[in-house]
């Protein structure tokens, strides 16, 4: 059992206990209902009874037969209502420490697997949950009430039962682990077969444009038959431990019959107690059968479990700080001094001993070839995390004191890949500023040069955006993200450029909306342009996470740094 | 009804084997209700014998029973599972064979990724009309048929009694259950999705939403959606619970009512008192056929719409046909568009509008313009995905449409920017393009396309597996694959769709090198919205909102201050070689 996470969601473990209770409840009905069956038949067969002298037998049958489909009903409703639970506790829990985590998280490779965990993930979390727990305890109590049952009325099959009631979950582990080991080999052989159809349906244009569709279509079949050759191997040691379970028990149900049989005619044991017997030797092995069906969701659901309880248990890469924000107001100058910092995991730092200042209302440039640290300045300066060493300021108030969402009240982002959420373009600028009227909107995607587009659409403003929305080209949703940073009129500014040029009139237009946005503001710019680092007031030159240089163009310009080597290549720049 | 009766049509082939497994299943259920159902005979009877051995027989089936039963579910699975994984591969092959004709032209909707992968689980799913859906439904049918025989022999209203409760539970609670829950299913799936998607624009967003502020709005509305979810679920779980109790309820009611039967007819010795047990554990037993059939008609359900969804594709008629007598493919390579003009379905917009130029054998012609320009659309044209609305696309003189499809593209060679790696060893990536190279050709072709270093990283070399699950190629080196594929089909005309995108300008200054070994000795057309190497083409044409716009070289139109300079000057404002640069810098 996953005790951490069920520690985590402490209903979770109350909802277990209640199903198995239930079930343990409806396992004492079926004990019930057997008792009278067999006692019915005894007294018609035996005893020469009519209907109307077991008429009340029947109807306390009948009552216990009602009474176990209510208990399983109730049973199915709290497991539910328990996985349902845990699984909203979770999501929420999941959700909100991810974005905790944030973009230095959530970005590039992880993005993929971290969806999965909080959607399917959380959905596998309800068998493992509403079913295998709780089937756990009931494996080992059910055949415990039945034994107990038994054995005073009839040692020897009791103790033919438990004995061959260990070796069941025991040779369902050995052939089940067997079979997996088995898979895993196979795994990497099958994973490709399973993928290559989508593959081929993906490549269907390429494998035209060489004339390949026939003999690709060959390939489909051949890997198939390939892909069931292989699978059926695979399934063969899982039905295998079906088999030996299955025959297990048939084989002990045999056995006990036939020895009660013998009893029987030597009149060793009334023949009420031995049918109840019979009746009740299938109900002992039943659970644990039920657990050999819900060990494969069982296994999956502990897996997600694992991975979500490893998520929820990494830190946030930042502070909370509780300093108020108050004497924060005008235009601010921020100050690095000796920032250092390293990823998780990574043993060079991405930035370190970095020292910058950003004068209030000053534009500057940041220059660098990938990897020498740009985007860890800026996710240092949005605080998506915090500096290992040294500190930033801003008008000499220290930013990681303030509580973080203050902070990032100050700071608007314009990034490289702007995200377009579901929802109307309208929605899309509000993220900003979410209690905005339409007419700010309108004003905000006046200055971003977006109003005219956004016009141009089916529903205008509302018209819906995102994966499954209309799709914006580069340069408009670009400018949906100016749009969005001039409606939060924040002091500082922070700009990704693109790294790829937008086509002419794209370009024109959010260039003249970033150098409207940049008026004014504390803007650090990652530039992929010539026009921006030219028109930067300052311009900062990254190598490998430290400072190169940093100056004005023109001081840069003749100093011989790198700087200089690299205006150099495109000649002299514009006036 | 239609679309369940085409699907079981891919059972066809295999009727032996499913009628086995069938029987294999008749076998498990009845061994498994004979094993109990004997026993209970057994004890029965030797509470009145005074001598064992007159059991023999009985005994000895309690035994055949016990044997039987695990042996014919192992048996049965084997079967059943073989005939799956044959009938998926079969239903994969004819699907693809069908798609075949139809990409990309009827595909064109399904681009992205999702609604692609969405069609092959749909393949998928088809397992279940046989595993989950036909063979429990069979098993049943006979075992209900067992059943009513068996007790028909003790006693027509036993028989039919009985009968009555293999129905209500097999169809009836299912049935019942789906009215129940109609309206919660779909609920709960679009909720589902609604959720799923927020997280998923919530994780991918991260960045947005932290630096707006708006990670606690968003939280809040997953938390929201996540409620709604939780509320249906809670209601469903009332009838999915509904169905579990009902089953029980209806099979321990039977044999309640086997007894209420047989009871006055054992009184009064119709019946001999040694069966009662008998008869009530086969009443008891037979339910286990019956009850996965809830399941069953889940199953139906999903595979009727993901058959009706592969039907509509499979369906649809090619937007292209081959001629009746294909002309003999020509000599000459000259390639020419004729005032062509196209629109991909009647009143959209026309996305090429009066196009004409000649490419002649050995010339570079380059076509520009801005994205969403119409430029991708040649390419289609010129490989017959698609047909001109109207003029000509003509090869060697001739409209392409008088070739055979598969002369017209073995004529053709293209570099285009989504090319695609296949899940498969390299060696296999670059044999679609020559199935006889051997390893010397093939190693020319990945140095002339300047990827011997690939070969030396990859493990295994020329067998080592790239793609999706193998080594992940940069986009450099994906387009140099390319390039080689290229070089390896050796085509008289080439086209080079936008084959350097998505790469960054060192990379593509690198790809233009082996491109350049590519186009030696052949007629190529550049398609392009970067103006590069433009110097070295014969002929510019540049095409915005699908007409041709400007024509002519490189010299000419830089000066002319039209689109095309226009675009010129966008691009030499990017900063685009700080890596180049930087890192020659770094030497210093």
């Amino acid at each position: 059992m996953n005790s951490k996470l069920l520690r985590r969601v402490r209903a979770a473990r109350v909802y277990v206990l209640a199903t198995a209770m239930l079930g343990f409840l409806a396992a004492g009905a079926t004990v019930v209902q057997m008792i009278l069956l067999a006692r019915i038949v005894d007294r018609v067969f035996l005893k020469g009874a009519d209907l109307a002298s077991v008429r009340n037998l029947l109807l306390f049958l009948l009552a216990a037969v009602i009474l176990r489909a209510v208990l399983l009903w109730v049973r199915e409703v709290v497991a539910q209502r328990g996985a349902v639970r845990v699984r909203s506790e979770l999501r929420e829990r999941l959700f909100a420490h991810v974005l905790r985590l944030g973009p230095s998280y959530t970005s590039g490779e992880r993005t993929g697997e971290l969806t999965t965990t909080a959607t399917e993930g959380i959905e596998k979390l309800e068998p493992y949950f509403a079913r295998y727990l709780p089937q756990m305890v009931l494996s080992a109590s059910v055949p415990l009430l039945v034994a107990v049952y038994v054995f005073p009325r009839d040692w020897t099959s009791a103790v033919l039962l438990l004995i061959t009631a260990p070796v069941i979950p025991i040779m369902m582990i050995l052939v089940g682990s067997y079979a997996e080991e088995h898979m895993q080999r196979q795994w990497t052989a099958l994973s490709r077969m399973g993928a290559h159809f989508l593959d081929a349906v993906q490549g269907l244009p390429t494998l035209k444009m060489f004339n390949r569709g026939a003999t690709e279509r060959e390939r489909v079949a051949a890997t198939s038959e390939e892909f069931r050759v292989r699978t059926m191997k695979v399934l063969k040691f899982a039905f295998l431990s079906g088999l030996v379970l299955e025959f297990m028990t048939a084989v002990s149900i045999a056995l006990i019959a036939v020895t009660l049989g013998v009893r029987l005619v030597s009149g060793n044991i009334p023949f009420e107690e031995a049918f109840v017997v019979l009746l009740l030797a299938p109900e002992f092995y039943r659970p644990l059968r039920e657990l050999g069906v819900h060990r494969h969701a069982g296994m999956e659901g502990k897996a997600a479990a694992e991975r979500i309880e490893e998520i929820l248990s990494t830190p946030a890469p930042v502070n909370a700080g509780s300093l108020s924000p108050a004497n924060l107001s005008g235009g601010l100058t921020i100050e690095l001094s000796g920032v250092g910092y390293t990823y998780p995991g990574n043993e060079l730092s991405a930035l370190s001993d970095l020292s910058l200042t950003l004068p209030a209302g000053t534009r500057t440039a940041v220059v660098g070839r990938s990897g020498a640290g740009k985007s860890t300045l800026v996710n240092l300066l949005m605080r998506f995390v915090d500096p290992a060493e040294g500190g930033i300021s801003a008008n000499g108030v220290e930013i990681q004191a303030l509580p973080v969402e203050e902070w990032r009240a100050f700071v608007a982002l314009v990034p490289q890949r702007p995200h377009l959420f579901h929802g109307s373009v309208l929605e899309n600028i509000r993220l900003a500023r979410p209690e905005a009227s339409r007419a700010d909107v309108e004003w905000a995607a006046e200055l971003a040069g977006a109003a005219e587009f956004i016009r141009r659409l089916p529903s205008g403003y509302d018209t819906r955006i995102g994966e499954r929305g209309a799709r914006l080209s580069g340069g408009e949703a670009q400018r949906v993200a100016i749009a969005r940073a001039f409606l939060k009129d924040a002091p500082v500014l922070i700009l990704d450029e693109p790294t790829s040029s937008l086509d002419p009139e794209s370009e024109r237009l959010v260039r003249l909306a970033l150098e409207r946005l940049s008026e004014g503001r504390t803007t650090l710019i990652v530039a992929h342009r010539l026009n921006t680092v030219y028109n930067a007031d300052r311009i900062v030159v990254l190598q490998d996470g430290r400072l190169a240089e940093a100056g004005t163009h023109t001081a840069l310009a003749g100093g011989g740094g790198p700087y200089s080597r690299l205006v150099g290549v495109y000649g002299d720049a514009p006036a | 009804m239609r679309i369940f009766l085409r699907l079981i049509r891919f059972l066809k082939p295999y009727r032996r084997q499913v009628a086995l497994a069938v029987f294999l299943g008749v076998v498990t259920v009845v061994s498994n209700v004979g094993l109990l159902a004997t026993a209970a005979y057994v004890i029965s009877a030797a509470a009145i014998v005074s001598y064992i051995s007159l059991l023999v027989i009985p005994i000895y089936l309690v035994r055949i029973f016990s044997v039987s039963r695990s042996f014919s579910r192992y048996a049965e699975r084997m079967v059943s599972h073989d005939v799956t994984f044959k009938l998926l591969g079969n239903a994969r092959t004819w699907f693809y064979a069908r798609l075949e004709p139809l990409a990309p032209a009827r595909l064109a909707g399904y681009r992205s990724g999702d609604l692609l992968s969405r069609v092959v689980r749909d393949v998928e799913e088809l397992e279940n009309v046989y595993l989950r859906i036909l063979a429990p439904a069979a098993i049943a049918a006979v075992v209900s048929a067992l059943t009513f025989a068996l007790f028909y022999i003790f006693s027509p209203v036993l028989a039919f009694v009985a009968l009555g409760f293999l129905i209500a539970t097999g169809a009836g609670v299912p049935v019942l259950v789906r009215a129940l829950s109609r309206g919660f299913g779909r609920r709960e799936l679009e909720l589902r999705a609604e959720l799923n998607a927020r997280i998923v624009d919530g994780v991918q967003g991260a960045q947005d939403l932290l630096a707006f502020g708006a990670e606690g709005a968003h939280a809040r509305e997953v938390a929201a959606i996540g409620r709604k979810v939780d509320r249906v679920q809670r209601r469903m779980a009332f009838i999915t619970g509904l169905h579990n109790s009902l089953g029980d309820l209806l099979t321990n009611l039977t044999m309640i009512s086997a007894l209420v039967v047989a009871i006055p007819l054992v009184a009064g010795g119709e019946i001999k008192g040694v069966y009662l047990g008998f008869l009530a554990l086969v009443a008891l037993g037979a339910f286990e056929a019956v009850q996965p059939l809830g399941a069953a008609f889940q199953f139906l359900g999903r595979s009727l719409s993901a058959g009706e969804r592969l039907f509509e594709i499979t369906d649809s008629e090619p937007v292209v046909r081959g001629p009746e007598a294909p002309h003999p493919p020509p000599a000459d390579h000259a390639m020419e568009f004729d005032r062509v003009g196209f629109r991909y379905a009647e009143g959209e917009p026309a996305v090429l509008e009066d196009v004409s130029f000649i490419l002649k054998p050995g010339k570079r012609v380059a076509i520009v313009g801005p994205s969403g320009a119409g430029k991708s659309t040649l390419v289609s044209l010129i490989l017959r995905f698609w047909d001109p609305e109207c003029g000509e696309v003509r090869l060697g003189g001739h409209d392409v449409r008088e070739y055979a499809q598969e002369d017209l593209r073995s004529l053709v060679g293209v570099v285009s920017q989504d090319t695609h790696v296949f899940n498969a060893s390299l060696r296999s990536n670059l044999l679609l393009a020559d199935p006889e190279a051997g390893d010397a050709a093939l190693e020319r072709a990945l140095e002339r396309a300047r990827l011997s270093g690939l070969v030396e990283r990859l493990p295994g070399g020329l067998d080592g597996y790239i793609g999706e699950q193998g080594a992940r190629l940069s986009g450099g080196e994906r387009q140099r694959l390319a390039v080689a594929r290229a070089l390896l089909k050796d085509a008289p005309v080439l086209v080079l769709d936008e084959a350097t995108a998505n790469l960054d300008p060192v990379t593509e200054r690198e790809l233009l090198e082996s491109v350049r070994d590519l186009m030696r000795d052949r007629s190529t057309l550049v398609i392009t919205h970067r103006l590069v190497d433009m110097q070295s083409m014969d002929e510019i044409l540049v095409l915005d909102a699908g007409r041709i716009v400007e024509r002519g070289t490189h010299e000419k139109l830089r000066g002319s201050g039209g689109l095309y300079s226009r675009m010129l000057e966008v691009q030499n404002q990017m900063f685009e070689m700080p890596d180049a640069v930087l890192s020659e810098i770094d030497q210093h």
